[in-house]
C-alpha cells in the first residue's frame, strides 16, 4: 500500500523512456497522470496517455518545452483544473548532448543543458508546486550520477545535474513546513534511448567499426558493482514510486542513488 | 616570506574587491604577477552596491606595492568573447598563465517559487555559466603551459541548500559538478581543479542593508554590523560570525601552490564548521 491511489502526479517528459515507465507506474498504484512532454513528442505521448487508461486510471496530456515557463504554467494549470488536485511532482525531462572537453564545448549546447536540465526543473517546480494541497506532497526529481559525481567531457550536463540536488536541498528546506518533501534520483546507465544508441555506442567502443548495444554492454558492465551493464527504466520508477510514496514519508532532501553500483566502485 | 608562487601569474575574476582582491594581494605578495579583472558595475537583479574601476584601480595598487606586476581588465565573465579577449591580453603581457581562479559572483534572494526568471537566469549566468567561461578562456593557457591550478570560489550553498536563495545554491552546487569533470578532463594535462566554499565573508555581499536585513527579520530597520554578528555567528560552529576574505584567500593560496600538489577535484570548506554543524 503506497497512499497513491486516487491521488495525481505530474510527469514531465512523459512521451517515452523512463518518463513513459513513471507514468504506467503511478497508474498501477492507482494514480492519474498528468503527462507533460515537448510538443515534438506529441505522438508518443497519446502512447503514453493509452498505457495510463490501459491501466483503468485518467491521464491528462500536455505539450509545452520546460525552459518555457509561461507554456509549461499553462500546462500544469489546464492539467490540474481537470484532474481536480495534485499530490506528486515528477520533474523527469532532461538532454544530454554529447559532449567534449571543457574549454572546447560549444556554448549553445552548455546554454540548452542547462535551460532544460536545471532551469527547466525549476520552472516545473514553479509550476506545480503551489497546485499540492495543504495536505502536503512530494516532488521527485531526476538527477543521474553525474549529480553525484563528475567525468570528463560531460561538464554541461554534470553541472546541470548538481545544480539540481543544489535546488532540490533548498527546495526541501524551504517546503518541509508545508510537508512537501523533495529528493532527487541518481541512475546510472538506463536502458532508454539516451543510452542506446549508435552515438553512445561508438564513444563506449572507439576500437569497433560498428558496435552494437552488446558491444558496448561489455564496457558499461565493467564500470558497475553488480554485473548488468545498464539498469531498467523500471528500476528507476520504482525508486520514484517510494519516494512519492508514503513509505518514504520522512525522508526529504536526500540523494537516492539508482546506478548497479557504479558511483561506490572502488577496483 | 616563502614565495610560494614565485614566478607564477594568477588569473583572477571579481578582482575588485572582496574574496578577488585578497586572492590578487596574497597571491602578491607570494610572487605572482596578477590578470584582475571585473565588471566593475552594476548586474541587473542584484541589489547590493557593485564594485568600481576606483575599487579595481585600489587592487592593482596593492599588487604593485606588494612588488607584482598587474594587468586590469573591466569585463563581464557573462561575455564569452570579452572574456577571451581579456585573458589573452593579460596572459601576452605577463607571460602566460599558470592560476586561475574564478573568484566573481553576485547574490539575489527570493523563495524558490517567488524567484522572477529574470534573477533565476542572472544568478546562473554569473554564478555558473561565468565560472564556465573563466575556466574555458583560462585552460588553453595552462595546457600551454603543461601544468596548472584552477581554484572556483564556491560557498557553503555549494554543499547545503540555504532557504531563500534556490537559485544561488543550484549555481553553486552546479559549479562543484564542473569543478569535478574539469578535474578529470585536466588532470592528464597537470592541472589540478579544487573549490573553496567559504561561510560568510567580510565582505560588501554581506555587509550591505538588503543581505543583512534577511539574517534579522525580527527587527523593522537594517541591523547594525553588531546586531548582523549576532545572528550570523548561529552559522557557524566556531565562536566567530564570518571569516574574513584573506582566510578564503590563503585556502585558494594552498590549493594553487606546490604545497597541494596532489590535491585535485576537492571540496574545501572554509566555514567555520557551519556545514557540519
Amino acid at each position: 500500500m503506497t497512499g497513491l491511489l486516487d491521488k495525481v502526479v505530474i510527469v514531465t517528459g512523459a512521451a517515452r523512456g523512463t518518463g513513459r515507465v513513471h507514468c504506467e507506474r503511478f497508474a498501477d498504484e492507482g494514480a492519474d497522470v498528468i503527462a507533460l512532454d515537448a510538443p515534438a513528442a506529441a505522438d508518443e505521448l497519446r502512447n503514453t496517455a493509452r498505457e495510463v487508461e490501459n491501466r483503468g486510471r485518467r491521464c491528462v496530456t500536455g505539450l509545452a518545452d520546460v525552459s518555457d515557463l509561461h507554456a509549461m504554467t499553462a500546462a500544469v494549470d489546464g492539467g490540474v483544473a481537470e484532474l481536480g488536485r495534485l499530490d506528486v511532482v515528477v520533474a523527469n525531462a532532461g538532454i544530454h548532448i554529447p559532449g567534449a572537453p571543457s574549454w572546447e564545448l560549444d556554448p549553445r549546447d552548455w546554454q540548452r543543458t542547462l535551460d532544460i536540465n536545471l532551469t527547466g526543473v525549476w520552472h516545473t517546480v514553479k509550476a506545480a508546486v503551489p497546485h499540492i494541497g495543504a495536505r502536503g506532497g512530494a516532488v521527485v526529481i531526476i538527477s543521474s550520477t553525474n549529480g553525484i559525481r563528475g567525468t570528463a567531457n560531460t561538464a554541461h550536463y554534470t553541472a546541470s545535474k548538481h545544480a539540481v540536488v543544489g535546488l532540490a536541498r533548498t527546495l526541501a528546506n524551504e517546503l518541509g513546513p508545508r510537508s512537501i518533501r523533495v529528493n532527487t534520483v541518481h541512475p546510472g546507465a538506463v536502458a532508454t534511448p539516451m543510452v542506446l544508441n549508435e552515438t553512445t555506442f561508438r564513444r563506449l567502443r572507439p576500437d569497433l567499426d560498428n558496435p552494437t548495444a552488446t558491444d558496448a554492454a561489455e564496457v558499461l558492465m565493467a564500470r558497475n558493482l553488480l554485473p548488468v551493464p545498464w539498469v531498467e527504466p523500471i528500476d528507476v520508477a520504482n525508486a520514484v514510486i517510494f519516494l512519492a510514496s508514503d513509505q518514504s514519508r520522512y525522508i526529504t532532501g536526500t540523494q537516492l542513488v539508482v546506478d548497479a553500483g557504479l558511483t561506490q566502485k572502488t577496483t | 616570506m616563502s614565495r610560494r608562487l614565485k614566478g607564477k601569474v594568477a588569473l583572477i575574476t571579481g578582482a575588485a574587491r572582496g574574496i578577488g582582491r585578497a586572492q590578487a594581494v596574497r597571491f602578491a605578495q607570494e610572487g605572482a604577477d596578477i590578470v584582475a579583472l571585473d565588471v566593475c558595475g552594476p548586474v541587473d537583479t542584484v541589489i547590493i552596491p557593485h564594485s568600481t574601476p576606483a575599487d579595481l584601480d585600489k587592487t592593482a595598487a596593492l599588487v604593485t606595492d606588494a612588488g607584482a606586476r598587474v594587468h586590469t581588465e573591466l569585463v563581464d565573465v557573462r561575455d564569452l568573447a570579452g572574456m577571451q579577449a581579456a585573458t589573452d591580453r593579460g596572459a601576452q603581457r605577463l607571460g602566460g598563465l599558470d592560476v586561475v581562479c574564478a573568484t566573481a559572483g553576485i547574490t539575489s534572494r527570493g523563495m524558490a517559487l517567488e524567484l522572477d526568471e529574470n534573477a533565476w537566469r542572472t544568478m546562473l549566468d554569473v554564478n555558473l555559466t561565468g565560472v564556465w567561461h573563466t575556466c574555458r578562456v583560462g585552460t588553453p593557457h595552462l595546457i600551454a603551459r603543461g601544468a596548472g591550478a584552477i581554484v572556483l570560489t564556491n560557498s557553503v550553498a555549494g554543499l547545503r541548500g540555504l532557504v531563500g536563495v534556490a537559485h544561488y545554491t543550484a549555481a553553486k552546487h552546479g559549479v562543484v559538478g564542473l569543478m569535478r569533470s574539469l578535474a578529470n578532463e585536466l588532470a592528464p594535462h597537470n592541472i589540478r581543479v579544487n573549490c573553496v566554499h567559504p561561510t560568510n565573508v567580510d565582505t560588501p555581499m554581506i555587509q550591505n542593508d538588503a543581505v543583512s536585513s534577511a539574517f534579522r527579520p525580527d527587527l523593522d530597520r537594517p541591523p547594525t554590523r553588531a546586531e548582523l554578528a549576532e545572528a550570523a555567528r548561529n552559522m557557524n560552529m566556531l565562536a566567530v560570525p564570518w571569516v574574513e576574505a584573506v582566510d578564503v584567500a590563503n585556502a585558494a593560496l594552498f590549493l594553487a601552490s606546490d604545497e597541494a600538489r596532489y590535491i585535485t577535484a576537492v571540496s574545501l570548506p572554509v566555514d567555520a564548521g557551519a556545514t557540519q554543524r
